[in-house]
């Protein structure tokens, strides 16, 4: 399958013009064009999952490897928005709670469908290997369950069973896993190779085909139920809205903590820096697609974004108002400079990251241990969110905000408010 | 039997002299190195720390249990696996990659990513994670079928019925069980044998409360079916073990020891019934004797060992303070101790290296503690002073104040409120499970913290409460109670039902 190019996001990345200081510097301004941000990519992303929801259907009704690649490319493109909404993380409980229903990974696949016994199976997990699509009942802790009908909520029902994260049964990767199957292929070149006729009863391969067709539209009905969820929560009276706009000054802690967050400990530490450290396919954001740059680039774009003030939609058009940088660039102009400029070397660095993917090296083979270029591509990636971290952080004192990922500051190390 | 073999270096290392038991305390905290507390401070600090004689109005700082590092959010599933609230953007890289390994799924060697491989060959879980589930309380398995997963045996044999030199047995939690080792493993790799299952059967015990209400306790009682090496040794001890909750450990780990030891009454002195004793234990990564801070019997000094154990014993991996990559397999286990192991390749021939220890570590050392929701109503404080009043307090001891680490600024010079004095007492003949280990004996306990405890539901979606699951709820907990606790159980099994129900409410504040 061809792979689909990102070159023309990175184009846009280029042509999208930066938010100046000519916005007036005021925090509720600020952060009703944050939220406004937040809806347009919530709403582009449930739009790219309408059209998957579309090319999955087509797929359903005609199985052949055009409609499979032509549901796989819709899939790729449904997270370009979405990926670009992760900054949105990480500091908005109403984004926090509701995240894991959609973009859950790693997931033990085996509970959704069939596996290569020798890899994946997870012995001490009951429900690794269960196996929905084979199995209208099963026992789960000695309780039948009835997955005769593969519904929405049955599959609500089973994600993060018993609480083990890794059962992952709806969201992206859960559809992911379906549309690609698994990437056996270690650090070698190669994603996962599911063939069309998984999908096909009348010629089914992998068994049980209406019932994997059921689960794929089961799951892609509840992604597009959730995403609708989250498009009315930063709407005009949403609840995500709400907490951002209420107190602005609070508004704009909650977003320096999610791009701090997103930078540092969650894409550059446990998405990136974990696979390096082991050097390790399975440490892969995206596995079954080979996507895992593109997911990575999106959601350092998303970061840049939030600072900016302006999210690029996918229909070209423009969100943009007075933003973050305008707030710290009326404080330190040289520092609002500073960090645009870590921004954009982050973005550039994870666009190095999918030009190797691009040039035919997907991110799985740049973590291997005898790949030592591909690990410093990785790498240099991971240094510049590093980088730009430090000037999130002195941003925010420089704004004046309190408090970034320190709730409760009541700490003894102001022992008089203590002791007295 | 490698921890002896181990031990024995460790003995030849620090040469102290065949002690058969351990010196007087306090023993000192190298594992922390802190700063020192000037004597002005340190009387602040007993204002501060000392128990509270008013119950009209929450404590100041009552609705932060972990100081600076409480975490503040809607009560959910992930309430106890958030990163320390007062940790900067750079010290949290360390805590996501630690979050990331706690997850990782180890696998069987040889695979084709070196640096996840070593599974077992004998072990309990395959990521550290599957216990800790959500990082909040194991349980015990809920039917015949279950795996067992989140519980666990401990296995030894008396001392006295081992062929271990006692100079060894001097460095040694207890005497491994001859050919099961220290803990039962009920999987293993492919190609081996498990070593056997856990079985639990239940006796009734009707309690009666001094409202007439009855509660029915159930006692449980263990057996390992399907040994896979023949029956146990005749003398084996059994200690049933759920994998406790994981928030707040580095704040233990940060209180000073003299704190802790200054709270020991072991011959009770002031005659009020309750004894505590510290528990002593070797230090493998110090060479030396140190206080048990962790475990459920207070058997580990410091998150280091407490980590390494676990590696070792329950997923069978080597780390540096145990390199043997076969785990808890003994010597009458051959074919484990040959099987294929996941050291090969790796630059230090550990399959745990220092680095990802020391990640592990640090997001053990810093899953916060989660706010309190409401001290300040009134049926709460209502509770919190019955709590007082039934004596529960003298051993969950409620404040601390942390050292100041110039190393750890989440956990420096912390007022803390974790409810325990993380010393031993005797809990009576119903809870014991006539397993010594050091200095504890088959009847003691470590107080466990309280802190957390009414998250239980959400976070576990159980409430099974004390070592090993046995009660349903927080209730039947107190009902357990026996031994030096026996006077504080019977305050609130003959409560109003109106002052218990308070009591509960206080407790699910916590």
């Amino acid at each position: 399958m061809p792979r689909p190019t990102l070159r023309l996001a990175a184009l846009l990345l280029s042509a999208a013009p930066l938010a100046t200081a000519a916005h007036a510097a005021d925090p509720a301004a600020v952060v009703a064009n944050y939220a406004d941000i937040a809806h347009a990519g919530y709403e582009d992303s449930l739009i790219r999952a309408g059209e998957l929801n579309a090319a999955i259907d087509a797929l359903i009704a005609a199985p052949s490897d055009a409609t499979l690649d032509a549901a796989r490319a819709a899939w790729i493109a449904a997270r370009v928005p979405y990926q670009q909404t992760e900054v949105f993380r990480f500091g908005n409980p109403v984004v926090d709670d509701w995240e894991g229903k959609v973009n859950a990974w790693p997931l033990d696949e085996g509970l959704i469908d069939y596996i290569d016994p020798m890899l994946g199976a997870n012995d001490e997990n009951p429900y690794s290997v269960v196996n929905v699509i084979a199995n209208p009942t099963f026992e789960i802790s000695g309780t039948t369950v009835d997955a005769t009908e593969i519904t929405p909520a049955l599959l609500e029902s089973l994600h993060e069973i018993d609480g083990i994260e890794a059962n992952v049964a709806t969201g992206y990767h859960a559809i992911e896993f379906l549309l690609w199957g698994q990437d056996l292929n270690g650090t070698g070149p190669g994603a996962g190779a599911r063939p069309a006729s998984d999908f096909d009863p009348a010629s089914c391969t992998g068994g049980n085909c209406d019932r994997r067709v059921a689960y794929l539209k089961a799951a892609t009905d509840l992604l597009i139920a959730d995403l609708e969820d989250i498009v009315a929560a930063w709407g005009e009276g949403g609840q995500g809205r709400a907490d951002v706009t209420a107190d602005p000054q609070q508004g704009m802690v909650m977003a320096f903590t999610g791009m701090g967050s997103l930078s540092y400990g969650e894409l550059a530490g446990e998405r990136m820096k974990l696979g390096v450290l082991l050097h390790d396919p399975e440490e892969e954001h995206d596995c079954f697609s080979d996507n895992t740059h593109a997911s990575h680039f999106f959601d350092g774009l998303g970061i840049r974004n939030v600072y900016t003030g302006s999210y690029t939609r996918i229909d070209g058009s423009i969100v943009e108002g007075p933003s973050l940088q305008d707030m710290v660039a009326s404080a330190d102009a040289d520092l609002a400079a500073n960090l645009l400029s870590d921004l954009d070397a982050s973005v550039a660095a994870l666009g190095g990251v999918v030009a190797s993917a691009e040039a035919g090296t997907a991110y799985d083979q740049l973590l291997g241990m005898g790949n030592p270029e591909g690990n410093a591509l990785v790498q240099t990636a991971i240094d510049a969110l590093v980088g730009q971290t430090r000037n999130i952080e002195r941003a925010v004192d420089v704004v004046g905000l309190d408090g970034v990922g320190i709730e409760g500051s009541d700490s003894l190390d102001a022992p008089n408010a203590v002791f007295e | 039997m490698i921890r002896t073999a181990l031990l024995a270096l460790a003995v030849t290392a620090a040469t102290p002299l065949a002690a058969q038991t351990p010196p007087a305390g306090p023993w000192g905290e190298p594992h922390l190195p802190p700063a020192p507390r000037s004597p002005v401070e340190a009387a602040r600090i007993a204002r501060v720390t000392a128990p509270t004689q008013s119950f009209d109005a929450a404590e100041t700082y009552e609705t932060h249990p972990a100081g600076a590092a409480t975490k503040f959010a809607a009560p959910s599933r992930n309430a106890f696996s958030f990163p320390s609230a007062n940790m900067g953007f750079a010290r949290e890289m360390d805590f996501r990659l630690g979050n990331g390994l706690f997850k990782k799924l180890w696998v069987t060697a040889p695979a084709s990513t070196r640096s996840s491989d070593g599974l077992g060959p004998l072990y309990n879980a395959r990521a550290c994670q599957r216990c800790h589930i959500k990082d909040g309380r194991g349980h015990p398995p809920s039917g015949s079928e279950d795996s067992g997963v989140s519980m666990l045996l401990r296995l030894s044999i008396p001392d006295t019925a081992s062929d271990l030199p006692a100079e060894t047995l001097a460095y040694l939690s207890n005497a491994p069980e001859p050919t099961y080792g220290l803990q039962l493993q009920d999987k293993s790799i492919a190609g081996l044998a498990a070593e056997g299952r856990i079985a639990i059967s239940h006796t009734p015990v009707p309690v009666t409360l001094g409202d007439g209400t009855t509660v029915t306790l159930r006692q449980p009682q263990y057996t390992v079916v399907d040994p896979a090496h023949g029956p146990l040794h005749p003398d084996t001890q059994i200690s049933p073990r759920i994998a406790p909750q994981m928030i707040g450990l580095g704040l233990i780990e940060a209180i000073p020891e003299a704190d802790i030891l200054a709270h020991a009454d072991p011959q009770d002195r002031d005659g009020d019934g309750i004894s505590g004793r510290p528990n002593v234990v070797w230090s493998t990564a110090h060479g030396q004797w140190m206080l048990g801070r962790f475990g459920l019997k207070a058997g580990s000094p410091s998150l280091r060992e407490q980590s390494a154990d676990a590696f070792s014993g329950d997923i069978g991996l080597s780390t540096a303070l145990h390199p043997a990559a076969w785990g808890d397999c003994t010597e009458a286990q051959p074919l484990c101790r040959t099987a294929p192991d996941g050291a090969l390749g790796a630059p230090d021939g550990l399959e745990v290296s220092d680095q990802v220890l020391d990640l592990v570590i640090f997001y053990s050392r810093n899953l916060a503690v989660p706010a309190r929701r409401n001290p300040e109503d009134h049926r709460v404080l209502r509770g919190k002073a019955l709590f007082y009043q039934a004596g529960c307090a003298a051993c969950h001891r409620p404040k601390y104040v942390t050292h100041r680490l110039p190393d750890r600024p989440e956990q420096s010079f912390q007022l803390i409120w974790p409810y325990s004095d993380f010393l031993l007492h005797d809990m009576g003949a119903g809870l014991a499970d006539n397993r010594p280990e050091w200095q504890a004996t088959g009847r003691e306990w470590r107080t466990p913290p309280l802190w957390g405890i009414g998250l239980t539901a959400t976070v576990s979606g159980h409430t099974q409460f004390l070592h090993d699951g046995r009660a349903g709820s927080l209730l039947e907990a107190i009902l357990w109670h026996g031994g030096e606790a026996e006077a504080a159980r019977e305050a609130v099994r003959m409560m109003p039902a109106e002052d218990r129900d308070a009591l509960i409410l206080f407790l699910e504040s916590l």
